[in-house]
């Protein structure tokens, strides 16, 4: 069986030629179908950028591919690859604040989405939306269908984004750091809806995050980024149990953990990052002088 | 007995709040009778989720807002009723640290003369080479280049941000400091270095501070102490190993155990609770 998502060597850059900024060096990952993979790193370790490479053309792709289900997502046009996102790869994005159109009751926007990509009615579309709405575990769906994204709560608003993305039946979910403005007791009910709905409809989902407690709690298998490259991955309960690389070692010892005492904490050596930065950067000089 | 530097009493706080047009304001209580006492040179850990009123608690304690009932005590003088002429000898020695330091540090002024404003201030600043060396040593003290004098608030990484906010804090030798959500916005590697920072200095200048977080991890790492508030109230409050050790309410154990610790853990997704919290409707965030 294909993956669900196959990436080999992919290079990203923005910018114009003469300034441009490696975001990405040369980054490999599968995604079998059904799997939920995290994608760890820091600010700047090209984790949102990963995600957002398979959807439009907002990265520039220097080099490599990207295959989703066997179809090569950067060679395919445009107009092809644009039914496929929303519908067969959806996205869960960071902010809710930001990601519901503040003008636009809830109802209309599953609505729009359900109209384009599936050809429902517009009664049919709001009546799948309610249905969505309680897969969510929201209350009074109809109710909620009529109110605005200000007058509902954060955790709420999350939830109807991933209402929105499961709501064609995707067989890849991006989820982009969908936790990390909420609260903890939402953050663990969001990663439950999450993986009730994955299994329900069977979609790979590729979780990026910077926070390992909620990769070890939610996806099987696990990418360490940093720097755009790929330092280590493998199944989760083994690369936190027996991490070989160590940032991702460091990484776990810089984490505070609430069942441990204060003095266990120790911050990611500054040697280590240099390094690690100075190693992209020559790999960047080995990309200008051309293949080896 | 312990020298109590920062005691409150029954510390309420209200809203008014209109429910609509020509309807009479009523007040909405979003802290209430709060007891908490902060011995000298400990620090206490304010944990809650949003709505908690962990923040409006944190503006009571250094008197941006003036309790609704109740009092605040510091060091022995009652400062819940003091008028803003009263307040300013004492502004000196109660600071805050805002969480986001972007916002808090003025974009367009060296950090040299951010840092020293709150000196030139108090009128303690003797001139324009005392200020340099003033702001060098504020800087050597939370560990950046004294050669940041010079630079802007954009040309700084967010951790270097969020130490110049704390070396601000200092600059007045305060003995209480109330520092909001300060490593939230930050990574790993960066949190990491500012709590220990955070744990350095309050040893070394005998600091009581209060550390205001939504995140029961990094307070375990800095706190003595430690208050569960929930809707304005606090619900569990002790030291830390015993809070962590033998929680005694049911919201700090939900808390506790709604932390995801980076340990695989199956069977973590199907917790029973249910998932819609009861205030899940309408309520905006």
């Amino acid at each position: 069986m294909t993956a669900a998502l196959s990436v080999q060597g992919l290079q990203v850059a923005i910018g114009t030629d003469a300034s441009s900024a490696n975001v990405l060096r040369g980054v490999s990952l599968d995604l079998q179908r059904g799997e939920v993979r995290g994608v760890v790193g820091e600010s700047g370790a090209g984790k949102s950028m990963l995600g957002r490479a398979v959807l439009p053309a907002n990265a520039v792709i220097a080099a490599g591919t990207i295959q989703f289900e066997g179809r090569d997502l950067v060679a395919m046009p445009e107009p092809e690859r644009r039914s496929l996102l929303g519908r067969r790869i959806a996205l869960i994005p960071q902010d809710p604040m930001t990601s519901l159109n503040p003008v636009k009751r809830v109802g209309g926007q599953i609505a729009i989405l359900l109209r384009h990509h599936l050809a429902l009615s517009k009664r049919g579309a709001l009546e799948r939306a309610a249905e969505l709405l309680a897969e969510v575990a929201i209350r009074e769906p109809r109710r909620v269908l009529e109110l605005y994204p200000h007058e509902i709560s954060g955790g709420m608003r999350q939830r109807v984004l991933i209402a929105m993305a499961f709501a064609c039946d995707p067989s890849l979910v991006i989820a982009d750091e969908p936790t990390t403005a909420l609260d903890v007791t939402v953050q663990r009910q969001v990663l439950q809806l999450v993986e009730r709905l994955r299994q329900r409809h069977g979609a790979a989902v590729l979780f990026i995050t910077h926070d390992l407690g909620v990769v070890a709690k939610i996806c099987r298998t696990m990418t360490v980024l940093h720097a755009g490259r790929v330092l280590e991955e493998g199944e989760t309960a083994e690369v936190l149990a027996k991490p070989r690389h160590p940032y991702t070692r460091a990484l776990l010892a810089a984490t505070p953990r609430a069942d441990r005492p204060a003095e266990a904490l120790r911050p990611v050596p500054p040697a280590l990052i240099e390094n690690l930065w100075s190693e992209a950067h020559r790999l960047d000089r080995l990309v200008v002088a051309g293949p080896a | 007995m312990t020298d109590i530097l920062l005691r409150t009493g029954s510390l309420s706080f209200a809203y008014p709040e209109r429910a609509g047009f020509l309807r009479r304001a009523s007040l909405r209580e979003v802290v209430k009778r709060v007891d908490l006492a902060v011995p000298r040179g400990s620090v206490l850990g304010l944990v809650g989720e949003s709505g908690s009123g962990k923040t409006t608690l944190g503006r009571l304690l250094v008197r941006l807002l003036r309790p609704t009932s109740g009092g605040i005590q510091f060091d022995g003088a009652e400062i819940g009723t003091l008028e803003e002429a009263e307040m300013r000898p004492l502004r000196a020695r109660i600071q805050m640290i805002f969480q986001d330091p972007q916002s808090s540090l003025n974009p367009r002024l060296r950090l040299g003369v951010t840092l020293t404003r709150p000196l030139q201030v108090y009128g303690r600043l003797k001139g324009r080479r005392d200020q340099r060396d003033r702001a060098a040593a504020l800087l050597d003290l939370v560990g950046l280049p004294t050669g940041f004098v010079d630079r802007y608030p954009h040309e700084l990484s967010g951790g270097q941000r969020q130490r110049a906010g704390i070396a601000r804090a200092l600059a007045l030798d305060p003995d209480f400091i109330v520092a909001d959500e300060i490593v939230s916005g930050l990574d790993v590697s960066t949190q990491a270095y500012i709590l220990l920072l955070l744990r350095e200095l309050r040893a070394r200048l005998r600091l009581t501070m209060v550390f205001i977080s939504h995140d029961l991890s990094v307070v375990r790492v800095l706190c003595d102490d430690v208050a569960i508030l929930h809707h304005g109230e606090v619900v569990e409050y002790g030291p830390v190993a015993r809070i962590f050790g033998f929680p005694q309410h049911a919201y700090t154990r939900q808390l506790l155990s709604a932390i995801p610790l980076p340990d695989v853990e199956p069977g973590w997704l199907d917790d029973p609770s249910p998932i819609v919290p009861s205030h899940q409707q309408g309520s905006a965030a």
